[in-house]
């Protein structure tokens, strides 16, 4: 077992509000996470805002520090006292390209100030080549390295911070939403870029996404999420050709499709998703569900078999 | 006589470094019961031409068209006491983020009802009344109660239906969506979409419906018109557009769509859309364009008729040439 990464029931809450008198309530942003993602390998989750993507994100780039569960990076358990050592190990590229690069910083700066602070043995001269040889591998020219972020279009802005994120060279990068921010001619551009270098450096992603198109061509594995659960787990033919939960499955036929087929049956959700605050005891799902029975309702169902999915009564 | 007519619409920005075209010769057609999707990347100048439409431009823009009528209505030198009475009633709009476009100060329900006692002779229990019927129309549970709530109570796909529910107040004959799922889950956003063509369908109101997302197109749309730079490239029935595209722009969009990857590598389209300085000489398209040779950078490409889906090129894309 080569994982690169491997996670065990990894959970995050928060306490929030509470007073003098009240007792804060607790926000499940993340249970239960459990996956592995081998070198060279994609792991796609997916899921709608407030499922715990991002905290997810969070917890395995080492930001955040999980309630529960334990996390292996590369063999290595990330625990506080090791985070500084496995940092170089995970870096994250995030959505907005045009928010997560300093402005008044030039593109060389932006790259060399990973390596000034994870090696501060480097010598200056070593740096800058290593920054010049990284842009050169994310496609973008050496004139650049003097260039300041506002000179660049969306696509060669998320260029440089995947050139960034590959500055320490890792094995894991996690991209949440990396292309979502972009137009459709550049997106593609972005994600070539991404199946190039995993390719040639063998990286292993961690790809968050809500657009289910891009899973589909990206992914390897596939996790959909639901309220901080992960709800199916599965190869991304056993997800995309036999959707097992029911959200899954009406998350598929939400997606808008690009062959107009006015005969296309699509599943309507009723509702939206309930507040993190108020979880229903049983299945997360089960208010929305067309299918969900009274034992949905008052025990959840766990996470199981082969291709695993969490629901009752699943389909196929 | 069709609903909407606009012709050679130009829209110009008084910009520091000089000016700036955002439209350039856009023509939009739209009949009572169409609906018409505007598809283009950011910066195609796919919204700029709609507020020009509606007078909601600032005054650093200037707005030049040959005709721009609506149901007989010429709206080029409309005052805005005159054109305040049109938009809001018989044309209105949504727009992208539900959450920054209504007035967080200002209950949903006054919101509502302030467009109907603009517009219409309704007494106080009667624009209520109105109110409700509309948020029951709009698939808001609970429709007494939630006339009390402020925006911030509300989810986003709520908001985006009360901002659907203020803009069919007043029964519009032409509603114009910009962006009205982008900023909303698949799962809302097919709530939505669902929603704009039921009560399309119901009102027979014309839609037109402003979007960069090639599948909301495909699944809700009649006829779609490509926009690229500002100008319009092709305009077809959605079933022809992505079948038998006919401007290589409209062909390079789909091809890069990840869906119809056939290798692991997508397709891609070289470049980026051309800006304020760097706008070519002959077809805008031109530098990106995989079959442009010396024509089409020297001279700008004529329209070609509509049998060929209206395509702003030299030599549009016929499906013989891609059997070839």
């Amino acid at each position: 077992m080569n994982a690169v990464v491997s996670a065990e029931g990894l959970a995050r809450h928060y306490e929030v509000g509470g007073g003098l008198f009240s007792k804060p309530g607790v926000v499940k942003a993340l249970s239960e996470a459990t996956f592995q993602i081998e070198a060279g390998k994609t792991l796609a989750v997916v899921g709608e805002s407030g499922c715990g993507k991002s905290t997810l994100a969070r917890l395995v780039t080492l930001i955040e520090e999980p309630t529960a569960g334990s996390l292996n990076i590369d063999g290595i358990e990330a625990t506080p006292d090791n985070w500084d050592r496995l940092r170089s190990h995970v870096q994250i590229v995030f959505q907005d390209p045009y928010g997560s690069l300093n402005l008044r910083h030039r593109i060389g700066a932006i790259l060399e100030e990973p390596l000034k602070i994870n090696r501060p043995d480097m010598p200056a001269k070593e740096r800058q080549a290593k920054a010049r040889e990284m842009l050169e591998l994310v496609g973008l020219r050496p004139e650049h390295f003097d260039r300041f972020p506002h000179m660049f279009s969306g696509g060669q802005r998320q260029r440089i911070a995947v050139a960034r994120a590959l500055m320490l060279e890792p094995k894991l990068l996690v991209l949440d939403e990396p292309v979502s921010a972009l137009d459709l001619s550049i997106q593609s551009q972005v994600l070539n870029l991404l199946l190039d270098l995993q390719e040639r450096l063998d990286l292993a992603y961690l790809f968050i996404s809500h657009d289910l198109s891009v899973v589909r061509h990206v992914a390897d594995d596939v996790a959909v999420m639901y309220l901080g659960r992960p709800v199916e787990f599965g190869t991304k033919e056993q997800v995309f050709s036999n959707p097992r939960h029911p959200y899954t499955k009406a998350l598929l036929s939400a997606t808008p499709s690009t062959e107009p087929n006015p005969d296309k049956m699509r599943i309507k959700l009723e509702g939206e998703l309930p507040s993190p605050l108020a979880v229903p005891d049983g299945c997360p799902f089960a208010p929305r569900c067309w299918k969900a029975k009274t034992k949905c309702r008052e025990q959840r169902p766990e996470l199981m078999g082969e291709h695993p999915a969490a629901c009752w009564y699943p389909e196929g | 006589m069709s609903l909407l007519t606009i012709k050679n619409l130009s829209v110009d920005f008084d910009t520091a470094g000089g000016m700036f075209r955002a439209v350039d010769g856009v023509d939009i057609n739209v009949d009572q019961g169409d609906i018409l999707a505007i598809v283009g990347e950011s910066g195609s100048g796919k919204s700029v031409s709609m507020l020009a439409m509606m007078g909601l431009l600032p005054w650093t823009a200037t707005i030049t068209a040959d005709e721009m009528s609506f149901d007989g209505i010429d709206l080029r030198d409309l005052g805005p006491m005159a054109r305040r009475k049109v938009i809001g009633r018989d044309m209105s709009m949504i727009f992208q983020e539900p959450m920054s476009s209504l007035n967080p100060c200002f209950t949903v329900g006054f919101q509502i009802k302030e467009s109907l006692k603009i517009h219409l002779d309704l007494d106080r229990a009667e624009r209520k009344k109105r109110a409700i019927e509309l948020m029951e129309l709009v698939g808001i549970p609970d429709p007494e109660r939630r006339l009390k709530a402020f925006p911030h109570q509300l989810s986003g796909g709520m908001s985006q239906r009360v901002m659907i529910a203020m803009a069919l107040a007043c029964k519009p004959r032409l509603l114009i969506a910009d962006e009205p799922t982008t900023a909303l889950d698949v799962t809302i956003q097919a709530q939505i979409l669902d929603l704009l063509a039921d009560l399309q369908k119901e009102t027979g109101m014309a839609l037109i419906l402003i979007t960069h997302d090639m599948g909301v197109v495909a699944e809700t749309a009649q006829r779609v018109q490509v926009q690229y730079a500002g100008q319009k490239v092709e305009e077809q029935e959605v079933r022809g557009l992505f079948s038998d595209p006919h401007h290589p722009y409209t062909a390079a969009l789909l091809a890069a769509l990840p869906e119809r990857a056939t290798e692991r590598h997508l397709p891609t389209i070289p470049g980026v859309v051309p800006g304020q300085y760097d706008r070519p000489q002959g077809c805008l398209f031109s530098p990106r364009c995989k079959f442009a040779d010396d024509k089409c950078r020297k001279t700008p490409p004529p329209v070609q008729p509509p049998d060929l889906g209206l395509a702003r090129c030299h030599y549009p894309i016929t499906r013989q040439e891609d059997v070839a």
